[in-house]
C-alpha cells in the first residue's frame, strides 16, 4: 500500500505538485497498480543478470568530431521566458 | 483520376500511378489534404492550408506521397507537443531522423496525428487535444498510443503514417482500426527527435493499409544515425513481401498469450488464421513462454522509471508552457508539472520515481531488468524450434469511448500480447484477420531480431488467404 505521506515524497521527488484530491486517488491507484506489479516478487530470479540493453552490440563508437549545432536564436525561441541570451528562471531563494 | 479513385489506391499502387503519368503528387496530395482537413474523428491535431509550393520529384521512391506523423516525432517549424499540454506552442528547431529519411525518399509530410500524451495510453484518450473516434464506430476508442495515425489511415485520411510503439502503441491501433502495422527490431530505426517515452522500448514503425505498403515506408525509415548510438545499420535490404505460400514455416502459439483473457469473437479469428497457414504450407503447435504472463508487471516498473527520468526535462524552463504566477523556482517547476501533464502521465512519473527510489529499486527497477532478461531468454529459446510466434495482437476488439478510464490495469491489460515482445527488443507485425462483432481484430507474428523481410513475406501471404476489406471504414 502506497499511503498519503509516501505519495507526497514521491511527487517531491518528481516535482511534482498534486492538489489534495490528485494524493487521494494517486494513493489508492498506485496501491493497486503495485498489486499486479508486486507479483514479480514470487519467481525465482536468483543469479538471472538484469538486461542491459535488449541488441547483442557493445560499445557504439564514433569519432570525437565537433559539428555544428543548432544557433542558439532557434534553441532560445522555443523558450516561455528569455532574458540576455539564456533561459530565464525565477530566483531559487524568492 | 477522380480524388475517389485516388484515394482507393494503395500507397504502392499510388505511387506507380505518380511515375506512369496518370495522376500527380498534387493531386495525391490535395485529395487527402481535403479528407484530414475535414476529419471528424480527430485524427488529426494539423493539417496545412494547402499543397506544400514544392512537392518531391515523381522519381524519388515515395514520389511525394502524402504522410500522416504522429505527434511526437519533432518536425521542423511544425507542432509537435506528443500530444500534451506540456509542450503548448512547441515548433522544433529540427526534425526526426526518420521523418528525415521518408522525407530524403520522397515523402511530404501531410499532417500531424493524434496520440495518448507521451504515447502513454491505449485508447488515445489521454490526449490534451482529446479523445479519437474509431472509424469502424464511432462510439469506440482507435486503440493507442498511436490511435490518429491508426484510424486516419483506416479513414482514408492519408495512405500511410508513422507510428511509434513502446509497449504495442503500434501494433494494438493497428489492429483495433482494421490496418497493418509493424514494431521494428529495437535499433532499426533511430530515435532522434521522437519525444522520448521509455528510450530501451521506443520503436518508430509504419502503419499501412496493407503489408506491402508497410514493407515500402519500413524499408526507407531504417539505418544507422549519429545521433541515436543504439541505432543500428540494417543488416539487409528490405525487400517488398511477395510470397503466396508459407511451406515449411514454423508457427509457434503460446499457451500464456492465447488463451485465457482473450474474447471469444477474437480466439475464433485468430484460429481461422492458424488454419489457413496450415492451407498455405505451414505446421501449426502450441508452445510455452513462461514468463510472459509476467511481462505486464516488468513493464509497468520499465516503462514508468524511464519515463520518469525522460519527462524530468518538462519544468517550463526551455520549451513549452510555464504556469504562471508562482515566486519561485521550485514551485515555477511543480506548478508547470501540476498544469502541463495529464492524469496518466502523472499516474506514470509517480510510479517511476516510486519504482526508483532509495529502498525500493532492487525489489522493483532490478527485478524487473530481470524478468526482462527471461522473457528475452523465452523468445531465444523459441525461435531454435519456431520460424515466428503468433498470438491474438489484442486481447478484445475496440472497446467504448471512456470504457476503461477508470481502472488503469483494466486499460494495461490491453497490450497483455504485445508488452513481452517490446521487452525482448524483437520485431512484429499486426495484419487484420477479420471482423468479431463488425469490428477488426488483429493478428500479431513475431519473429527473431532484423527477421522484418521474413515477418513481412509471411505476413503478405496470410494477407492474400484472408482477403480483408477495409474500405467500409473509408467510405
Amino acid at each position: 500500500m502506497i499511503d498519503r505521506e509516501q505519495v507526497l515524497h514521491v511527487a517531491r521527488l518528481a516535482r511534482l505538485e498534486l492538489t489534495e484530491d490528485e494524493v487521494q486517488s494517486m494513493s489508492h491507484e498506485l496501491s493497486g497498480i503495485l498489486g499486479h506489479i508486486e507479483k514479480i516478487g514470487e519467481l525465482d530470479l536468483e543469479g538471472v543478470p538484469p538486461t542491459s540493453h535488449v541488441v547483442e552490440v557493445s560499445n557504439a563508437l564514433r569519432p570525437d568530431e565537433a559539428r555544428p549545432s543548432y544557433p542558439r536564436d532557434a534553441m532560445l525561441a522555443a523558450a516561455p521566458l528569455v532574458a540576455d541570451d539564456g533561459f530565464a528562471v525565477p530566483s531559487p531563494q524568492a | 483520376m477522380s480524388a475517389e479513385d485516388l484515394i482507393a489506391l494503395t500507397a504502392a499502387q499510388a505511387v506507380e500511378k505518380i511515375r506512369a503519368g496518370e495522376t500527380s503528387a498534387a493531386d495525391v496530395y490535395e485529395a487527402y489534404r481535403q479528407r484530414a482537413a475535414a476529419d471528424e474523428l480527430n485524427a488529426f491535431v494539423y493539417v496545412p492550408d494547402a499543397v506544400p509550393d514544392e512537392l518531391p520529384a515523381t522519381d524519388t521512391p515515395l514520389a511525394g506521397l502524402p504522410l500522416g506523423v504522429k505527434d511526437l516525432f519533432c518536425t521542423e517549424g511544425l507542432p509537435s507537443q506528443s500530444g500534451s499540454k506540456i509542450l503548448e506552442g512547441y515548433r522544433p528547431p529540427y526534425t526526426a531522423t526518420v521523418v528525415r529519411n521518408l522525407q530524403d525518399a520522397g515523402a511530404s509530410i501531410l499532417g500531424k496525428t493524434n496520440q495518448d500524451e507521451f504515447a502513454m495510453g491505449s485508447s488515445n484518450e489521454n490526449s490534451a487535444y482529446g479523445p479519437v473516434q474509431n472509424p469502424w464506430d464511432r462510439t469506440k476508442v482507435p486503440g493507442g498510443s498511436s490511435g490518429g495515425s491508426a484510424a486516419a489511415v483506416a479513414a482514408g485520411l492519408v495512405p500511410w503514417a508513422l507510428g511509434t510503439d513502446t509497449g504495442g502503441s503500434i501494433r494494438q491501433p493497428a489492429a483495433l482500426t482494421g490496418i497493418v502495422g509493424l514494431k521494428p527490431t529495437y535499433g532499426s530505426c533511430s530515435r532522434y527527435g521522437m519525444i522520448a517515452f521509455a528510450s530501451s522500448l521506443d520503436q518508430a514503425g509504419p502503419l499501412a493499409r496493407d503489408v506491402t505498403d508497410t514493407a515500402l515506408l519500413f524499408k526507407h525509415m531504417v539505418g544507422r544515425d549519429h545521433c541515436d548510438s543504439t541505432s543500428l545499420d540494417y543488416p539487409e535490404e528490405v525487400k517488398l513481401p511477395t510470397a503466396q505460400r508459407l511451406d515449411g514455416i514454423r508457427l509457434g502459439v503460446p499457451e500464456e498469450l492465447s488463451g485465457e483473457g482473450i474474447e471469444p469473437g477474437v480466439l475464433e479469428s485468430f484460429n481461422r488464421v492458424l488454419d489457413l497457414a496450415r492451407e498455405l504450407g505451414a505446421t501449426v503447435e502450441s508452445m510455452k513462454l513462461p514468463h510472459a504472463p509476467h511481462a505486464l508487471s516488468a513493464y509497468y516498473v520499465l516503462a514508468p522509471a524511464e519515463a520518469s527520468s525522460n519527462l524530468a526535462r518538462f519544468d517550463g524552463v526551455r520549451y513549452g508552457m510555464r504556469a504562471e504566477g508562482t515566486r519561485d523556482l521550485l514551485s515555477m517547476y511543480t506548478k508547470t508539472r501540476h498544469d502541463g501533464f495529464g492524469p496518466e502521465v502523472k499516474r506514470r512519473i509517480m510510479l517511476g520515481t516510486y519504482a526508483l527510489s532509495a529502498g525500493y529499486y532492487d525489489a522493483y527497477y532490478g527485478r524487473a531488468q530481470q524478468v526482462r532478461t527471461k522473457i528475452a531468454e523465452d523468445f531465444h529459446t523459441a525461435f531454435e524450434r519456431f520460424d515466428f510466434i503468433v498470438t491474438p495482437t489484442a486481447p478484445t476488439v475496440a472497446f467504448g469511448l471512456g470504457a476503461k478510464t477508470d481502472d488503469p490495469w483494466a486499460m494495461y491489460l490491453n497490450d497483455f500480447c504485445t508488452v513481452p515482445i517490446s521487452l525482448a527488443g524483437i520485431p512484429a507485425i499486426s495484419i487484420p484477420s477479420g471482423l468479431s462483432e463488425g469490428l477488426p481484430v488483429g493478428f500479431q507474428m513475431a519473429g527473431p531480431a532484423f527477421s522484418e523481410n521474413r515477418i513481412l513475406d509471411a505476413a503478405f501471404a496470410l494477407e492474400q488467404g484472408i482477403g480483408f476489406d477495409g474500405s467500409k471504414a473509408r467510405a
